[in-house]
């Protein structure tokens, strides 16, 4: 069970009690006895209720960070070994993306056009704003391929590729799948949008990937220059 | 290939064990098996507290399945629901998406319905900088103003509309704030959430209600003081930067809050809202404006380019209600509707998520399709009660989202044998209708609205509940569509498919839905100085008749999990002036046109909104609509799987820049929106 999978486990181990705490009150209900209590006023165990974590702006980030910025291993277009939360988004204005080498249809589209968003930025890519491209087939797409790739389209940000179970979840983490179970296991019809955010200030968004490059550019400034 | 809510893979073995164990705890619940003790018992739960992991019977299972309905299509009777039918109230069993928890368990009905005060006026002279018909150029306490361009009420009827400083004491200062409530539930901790402040009443979610008059112009100053926007300030989700939209308003662009024209911490922006009739500048109708395009529940919230779902969510949303001579909020007197506030509520819909280990407001700030939450909230509290008496009152429901659907049902009897009570729809969209329709239930999609009347003098001394029966599973809309109730025949393609399959009911039976809001009808028998509905008219119809200038067409699709329309996306186009100049067509100022949107994608409900002037439905898929909530004027329609609707338009008074977009505002949010203008000279693409 790898490191991300574990947490789950825990957290779920952690909500456990609380389901026995759901089936009691629905057993409430269900009698029909204390179905509508004396109106205006709470029932002591009502009052009593449950102790919580007392909820901090940290636990608030960290809670982002567990749910969709897993820490998971992943190797840089250089093969650079890198960690994806602690090295690519922690303290960081980022965006992320995915693509394969091998895609015919809106891979090269997205791609050339956050090309054209780059060249918007200038310099502000890799100082005020790291942008991340995943391939979504880490099989095909070695370090040599997504190095040739992004050379190809003339692309100055990182991109990354890592285990094919490893970037399945991250695909998953930050929300890149489809409710439906057969068009998910499409890649042609992968999600094409680029999430974007500022990971400190907990402010996270995402664009298509094909939207007009300068008004992609405008929503990535809120990041840099929230306004 | 099969998956467990968090997208993982699974096996065929382990998903048949989760539907095993949602099966295993409705049956437990059906024998009365819950405390901790008879779990342990049987074995089903570990001394550590830890419900037995290799069945699958884990708080998470539990969301997994809806109890299904029996086979076949008599899904809904009035038989009693069997034990364990009737699930915890608010315990939502939906199949929740990936990614989202379970919220901790709250107790219903132990707190009553909060009703929002009237918001409270401000004086001009508390006003710096003083308003002015131009951008205000100058600064002050208030912070300095981010508007597009000259108030064009008087700017271009000068002898109509007052300046923006003579309105007399019709002046509104609304600050958005960050606030800490306890209001949701006795059993949640405190929750910093965002709202409203008049002045008056300090700040809340919902904010104030407004009431407002036809012939009265008035003005708000919507001033940012939410949390810096540069500092972390955030409790995980939200931003603070915001554009405050007046929903349903016939209003002049640069006061309809419009999604690119927003501005973060230390400005404000000054919204006139003339209230005035459409059709006021076309000579038609002299200069007020045609009586048969009155409204009535308009609401406002924050509309933020790509963050609307999360502000809205997080509280910045309100009422707006608009009376006239006839509406008056006055029983004695008009129409004879009961009357404001003590006899007509708004009701504000939300459902909402909270963390299990913090009990805080979460939201799932990685979902592209929709946003369902687990909790029911009525008026910012999660399922109160209403104390009324044995008469007639109007509500104003409004379902703020973010994307869920509901079909409410005055329920009954619901310890024993639940009963579905009749009411009566008097508005859709918050506009009356041209008479009252006597109904058993009312659907309504996010950012829609229905005025109902209810007759509470034959439910003296008993307890009734509004319910809501709709299945929904995820972002993607309703299980079925009111034209397809019944006779779904093919399995519902979601990660619960396997699960859900033939026999999930569109409706669920009576009381086996959610119940939202509980009415506590008092025994003594009470004068009602209301009309009986079934004599009343309201307003006519304005005519569909008239030729369109143009007939445009607007596909609603998904493309690589990009939501667009017409194969394009959202696009502000902020230019050098700060404000959006970028837009994608032209209609013509007093011209009709019909607009035809289209949806092909087999599974996804989008309500789409269009902002200024309010339309008819002229059909649905070439049929003429039949449902109640399509006849009358909207400004919200929900666009079915597989459907074309077309619907008819004038646009008149006001012009320059609005939006048409999907009102799942997490749809909306990611990119499905699309600018256009109203000018002297319209222009003629089809497919904008």
């Amino acid at each position: 069970m790898s490191d991300f999978s574990r947490r789950r486990f825990i957290r779920l181990t952690a909500a456990a009690p609380l389901a026995a705490g759901v089936l009691s009150s629905t057993a409430l209900t269900e009698t029909g006895k204390s179905f509508s209590p004396v109106p205006g006023k709470a029932s002591p165990a009502a009052k009593a209720g449950r102790s919580f974590v007392p909820m901090t702006q940290e636990i608030a980030r960290k809670r982002i960070q567990e749910q969709h910025l897993p820490n998971l291993p992943m190797l840089t277009h250089e093969g650079k070994r890198v960690l994806f939360y602690d090295d690519l988004v922690k303290d960081r204005v980022v965006t992320l993306n995915f693509f394969y080498s091998h895609c015919d249809e809106i891979c090269p589209l997205v791609t050339a056009n956050l090309v054209k968003v780059q060249k918007l930025l200038g310099a502000q890519v890799g100082r005020d704003i790291h942008m991340y491209s995943f391939t979504l087939k880490p099989e095909e797409d070695s370090v040599d391929v997504i190095r040739n790739y992004r050379k190809k389209f003339g692309a100055n940000w990182t991109f990354l590729t890592t285990t094919p179970d490893a970037m399945e979840k991250l695909r998953k983490a930050i929300g890149f799948s489809y409710p439906d179970p057969k068009i998910d296991a499409d890649k042609t019809q992968h999600i094409g949008n680029v999430r974007y955010g500022n990971e400190p200030l907990m402010y996270w968004a995402a664009c298509p990937g094909m939207a007009r490059a300068e008004f992609v550019a405008e929503s990535w400034q809120w990041m840099i220059h929230p306004r | 290939m099969y998956y467990n809510v968090f997208g993982e893979k699974v096996s065929k073995r382990r998903f048949k064990e989760m539907c095993e164990a949602a099966k295993n705890r409705r049956e437990l619940i059906a024998a009365g098996l819950t405390s901790r003790r008879d779990l342990m018992k049987m074995g089903l739960l570990t001394a550590g507290g830890m419900l037995v992991a290799k069945s699958g019977l884990s708080a998470r299972a539990q969301t997994q399945s809806q109890a299904p309905a029996p086979a076949g299509p008599a899904t809904r009777t009035n038989k009693p629901p069997s034990s364990g039918q009737n699930t915890s109230p608010g315990t939502n069993q939906n199949c929740v998406p990936g990614n989202q928890t379970q919220s901790p368990t709250t107790k219903p009905f132990v707190t009553p319905l909060p009703i929002m005060p009237i918001a409270a006026k401000t004086a001009l002279s508390t006003f710096d900088p003083q308003p002015t018909n131009a951008p205000n150029t100058s600064s002050g306490a208030d912070g300095s103003e981010h508007r597009a361009f000259t108030h064009q009420g008087p700017d271009r009827f000068p002898g109509q509309f007052p300046n923006a400083n003579a309105l007399g004491n019709n002046y509104y200062k609304f600050h958005q704030r960050q606030f800490t409530t306890n209001q949701m539930s006795p059993q949640l901790p405190a929750q910093t959430i965002w709202g409203f402040d008049d002045g008056t009443h300090g700040p809340m979610s919902p904010g104030p209600t407004y009431q407002a008059f036809y012939g009265t112009p008035q003005m708000t100053r919507n001033i940012n003081s939410l949390p810096n926007i540069n500092q972390v300030n955030n409790t995980g989700f939200g931003f603070p930067s915001v554009s405050t939209h007046l929903h349903n308003a016939h209003n002049p662009s640069e006061s309809d809050g419009n999604p690119c024209d927003f501005y973060a911490n230390g400005q404000f922006c000054d919204q006139y809202y003339p209230n005035v009739l459409a059709g006021f500048s076309t000579g038609q109708f002299g200069t007020s404006g045609d009586i048969n395009e009155s409204l009535a529940t308009l609401w406002y919230h924050d509309h933020r380019v790509d963050f609307t779902s999360q502000n809205t969510y997080k509280g910045l949303t309100g009422f707006y209600c608009l009376f006239n001579n006839l509406d008056t909020g006055d029983e004695s007197t008009g129409f004879h509707l009961p009357s404001f506030p003590a006899f007509d509520i708004p009701l504000h819909f939300s459902d909402r998520v909270f963390d299990p280990n913090t009990g805080d407001l979460v939201f799932d700030l990685f979902n592209l399709d929709g946003i369902l939450g687990d909790k029911f909230l009525v008026n910012g509290v999660i399922q109160p009660f209403l104390q009324v008496e044995p008469r007639r009152y109007r509500f104003r429901l409004l379902d703020t989202g973010p994307s869920r659907f509901y079909q409410f049902f005055l329920t009954g009897n619901i310890s024993s044998n639940p009963t579905t009570n009749p009411f009566w729809l008097i508005g859709t969209d918050g506009n009356l209708i041209p008479a009252p329709v006597q109904v058993t239930s009312v659907r309504i999609g996010p950012a829609e609205r229905v005025d109902i009347i209810i007759d509470f003098s034959s439910l003296a001394g008993q307890t009734v509940y509004l319910e809501n029966r709709l299945s929904q599973l995820n972002g993607q809309g309703p299980v079925a569509v009111d034209s397809q109730l019944f006779t779904q025949d093919e399995a519902v393609n979601t990660e619960c498919s396997g699960v859900l399959a033939k026999t999930t009911p569109a409706i669920k039976m009576a009381g086996a839905g959610d119940l939202v809001l509980q009415f506590q009808v008092s025994g003594k028998a009470v004068r009602d100085g209301s009309a009986d509905p079934r004599t009343q008219t309201f307003y006519s119809l304005p005519t569909t008749t008239d030729t369109p200038r143009i007939v445009r067409t607007f596909k609603f699709d998904r493309l690589n999990g990009q939501w667009s329309i017409n194969g394009q996306f959202m696009d502000c186009g902020i230019g050098p002036s700060g404000f959006s100049e970028k837009f994608r067509f032209t209609v013509q100022e007093n011209s009709s046109e019909h607009w035809l949107l289209t949806n092909l994608t087999g599974d996804w409900t989008h309500p789409v909104h269009i902002h200024l002037e309010e339309h008819q439905i002229l059909s649905r898929n070439r049929k003429a609509p039949t449902v109640a909530t399509d006849l009358g004027r909207k400004d919200v329609t929900q666009l079915h799987p597989n459907e074309r609707v077309e619907l008819f338009f004038r646009f008149r008074d006001w012009l320059h820049k609005y939006p048409i977009h999907c009102h799942n505002v997490v749809h909306e949010d990611h990119a499905m929106m699309a600018l256009w203008h109203i000018e002297a000279t319209g222009d003629n693409i089809q497919v904008p």
